[in-house]
């Protein structure tokens, strides 16, 4: 019964598959988007946190964390940080109290009981840019600045489209995208960046000129640079236990490469005298 | 529950006795998973993803509860509280890496259990069962795995939960109060993440269950091997302790490289990049995708887009748990008497040809839905569905199966494949049957 029933079904299914199929032929292909064929990969970034050995360069991090302070933070928050794990970036407690004390985090007044702000300290997170969405949206042209806490993992490629955002800006929309496809405009307010998805972002070009920042270390801020940094810095924001995740692993897989030996070995001596 | 030659529990010091006598449990775990009981000589690697999975389950067990204690189920702090884990719970990166990354070993491994149980027959006549109630740990693992990967409140959790949920809009009449009643809402919200992480809670023990189930059931006749020729006397089996532990010992070594390859080394490359994006109702990502175990299945389902008689949707939310309900007839679809592929010439074939569709399946199931990739999803969910109910039936009946060793011990000492000319190809008539 089964086997005449389910032959029934399977070219049932393969029937209305086959009308599918008649349907998908005849359909026009999708047109080609300006969006599909410009949009960039990002460029290769080289961070000393790539690979399987891959640790943070404190110095880069510090680097970074400047860029972000003078330049990203203006719109864009770090909710998921706390000033205190600045720490791990090689800042002194005295050092990542006072950068905790630049912060005004939300509180109460403690005679009315109102709204209020105070000082941050090491163990508070960093606060919000804008109060709500409405404020984000209102301030900048009605786009949301996302959180950069976890942007790195929240995009493929994180740390490399980071960079490749930063330093993909062009003036004015390529001859060869107009020409092939002269319907395609950005809308005003808008900049084109060919590392964007929709080859068109709200954000302006944050880094514009050299020595936008000055390093402390002295090494010279040109826009690649500054826009590696930054990178390199939210590697660390979004995965800020990378490091030990790798020294973790390397130990824990040579402890498991030495149990699969023993257990090789035991398993070839009991089986010795044994064909199968 | 064994062969007549299974060793007994004999309870070495007087304590265990005294345990033994009055609750058999030492006896009970000597003769499911000790030296009681005798196992074919035979069996080759792929016979140690059955263990690998129950260690799968183990460690999804143990990190979920330590997880659950950190994670706060609530909408507006659920996404928080995981990213608290990651950075300020002692070890909570380790944890919840493990548990993410758990979820596709356990994958991983089962798939390649199911595909062994094809290959070999296993699901054939007398372990009927065993197969019926190792697709209910799949269907159970599904269920699990999905209603988990919503509990981060990602935007994939979210959107996740509202496109699967969405199937049973696809119901006439009462699908929609039904989506609604299922979700405790009109769209995923604290009422339907709060019912997931209970469920979520309750499933891996409901599997567990299933399992005891699943192991029983085997050991009612014993395991299959590779030959699918079945025991027919001492000189074919050995005690499953030492000799599988040990087996199973190093086969759970090269498991661990890997899960620790991807957890400590590449702990997000089987996960999507959109949730590590906070769940948002009001902007819907650019592709709604599975997780990679599940892309097979969404394929199928995206592949039916003809209406006729039924809306397309519906063909396809039918088509996807129809693709995994036909396993529950897979026994009686195939009654060849042969259960391994080897001896099975042509069918063999089909196998492959099956296995490279379903990895195709799962290429489209992830891929953007151009023409092209939906007429090859179209191509590949016909086949599937063609193989289990026409195919292997028809094969089943016509194929000619090579000539089978007459024992498990003489294909051994033969060699691989272990078969020669002057042997018939009946398969065993009068194997003893084990005693109860």
């Amino acid at each position: 019964m089964i086997r005449i029933i389910a032959p029934l079904i399977g070219l049932g299914f393969a029937f209305v598959l086959v009308l599918g199929l008649f349907g998908t032929l005849t359909s026009e292909a999708q047109p080609e988007t300006a969006e599909h064929e410009f949009h960039e990969h990002p460029k290769k970034l080289d961070l000393a946190s790539n690979g399987v050995f891959g640790k943070f360069d404190n110095q880069q991090l510090q680097r970074g964390f400047q860029v972000y302070k003078e330049v990203c933070a203006a719109c864009h928050s770090l909710k998921y940080v706390a000033f205190r794990d600045l720490a791990a970036l090689g800042y002194s407690e005295a050092e990542v109290a006072a950068i905790a004390d630049d912060y005004q985090v939300p509180s109460v007044n403690p005679d009315t009981g109102e709204a209020a702000t105070r000082d941050g300290v090491a163990a508070d997170r960093f606060p919000l840019v804008y109060p709500n969405e409405v404020a984000a949206r209102a301030a900048n042209n009605n786009a949301i600045p996302p959180d950069l806490s976890l942007m790195t993992k929240a995009r493929h490629d994180g740390a490399a489209y980071v960079y490749s955002l930063l330093t993909g800006y062009q003036p004015t929309v390529p001859a060869e995208v107009t020409q092939k496809y002269p319907e395609f405009q950005v809308s005003p307010g808008l900049n084109y960046n060919p590392y964007f998805p929709t080859l068109a972002l709200a954000m302006a070009p944050p880094l514009v000129a050299d020595n936008q920042v000055t390093y402390a270390d002295g090494t010279p801020a040109t826009v690649d640079q500054m826009a590696k940094d930054v990178a390199a810095f939210l590697v660390w924001t979004a995965e800020p236990k990378l490091a030990a995740r790798h020294t973790a692993g390397l130990a824990s897989v040579l402890f498991i490469l030495i149990f699969t030996g023993l257990a090789w070995g035991s398993y070839k001596t009991i089986w010795r005298d044994k064909k199968h | 529950m064994s062969f007549p030659w299974a060793k007994q529990y004999e309870p070495k010091s007087p304590v265990m006795k005294w345990v033994d006598e009055r609750l058999p449990f030492p006896r009970l775990v000597y003769n499911a998973v000790g030296a009681g009981y005798p196992v074919p000589r035979n069996l080759n690697y792929f016979w140690n993803f059955g263990v690998l999975a129950g260690a799968a389950l183990a460690i999804q067990i143990v990190t979920g509860i330590v997880l659950a204690m950190q994670y706060s189920t609530d909408a507006t702090t659920a996404f928080f509280s995981v990213e608290r884990i990651m950075r300020d719970v002692p070890a909570g990166w380790f944890l919840r890496y493990a548990h993410a990354n758990g979820a596709s070993m356990f994958f991983i491994v089962v798939y390649i259990h199911i595909a062994r149980g094809l290959y070999y027959g296993s699901y054939k006549a007398p372990r009927e069962m065993v197969w019926l109630l190792g697709v209910v740990i799949f269907l159970l693992m599904m269920a699990t795995a999905f209603m988990g990967y919503v509990l981060p409140w990602g935007q994939m959790s979210f959107w996740g939960a509202q496109v699967i949920t969405g199937f049973f809009s696809a119901i006439p009449l009462v699908g929609e109060p039904i989506r609604i009643w299922l979700l405790g809402g009109y769209a995923p919200d604290a009422a339907a993440l709060n019912r997931f992480f209970s469920l979520h809670y309750l499933m891996p023990f409901v599997i567990a269950g299933v399992i005891i189930l699943h192991i029983w059931a085997l050991h009612i006749p014993g395991s299959n091997n590779p030959t699918g020729v079945e025991v027919k006397g001492e000189q074919d089996t050995v005690p499953f302790h030492p000799y599988y532990t040990a087996k199973d010992g190093f086969g759970l070594g090269i498991f661990l490289l890997v899960f620790a390859g991807f957890l400590f080394f590449a702990p997000n490359m089987l996960g999507h990049p959109d949730n590590y994006i906070e769940a948002n109702p009001l902007s819907t990502p650019a592709h709604i995708v599975p997780e990679w175990y599940f892309l097979p299945f969404y394929a199928i389902l995206k592949s039916f887009t003809a209406d006729f008689i039924l809306d397309a949707k519906l063909w396809g939310v039918l088509a996807m748990f129809g693709s995994i309900l036909l396993l529950f007839f897979l026994p009686w679809l195939d009654n060849s008497p042969v259960r391994s592929s080897n001896y099975r010439p042509t069918y063999r074939w089909f196998l492959i040809v099956l296995a490279l569709d379903v990895l195709v399946l799962g290429y489209v199931g992830g891929a953007e839905a151009t023409n092209g990739n939906v007429l090859i999803g179209q191509i590949a969910t016909a086949y599937y569905f063609l193989h289990f109910l026409v195919i292997l039936p028809i094969v089943s009946a016509a194929e000619r199966p090579r000539p089978l060793p007459n024992s498990i011990t003489e294909a051994v000492l033969k060699g691989k494949g272990g078969t020669s000319p002057s042997q018939t190809a009946i398969p065993e008539a009068h194997s003893p049957q084990p005693a109860e």
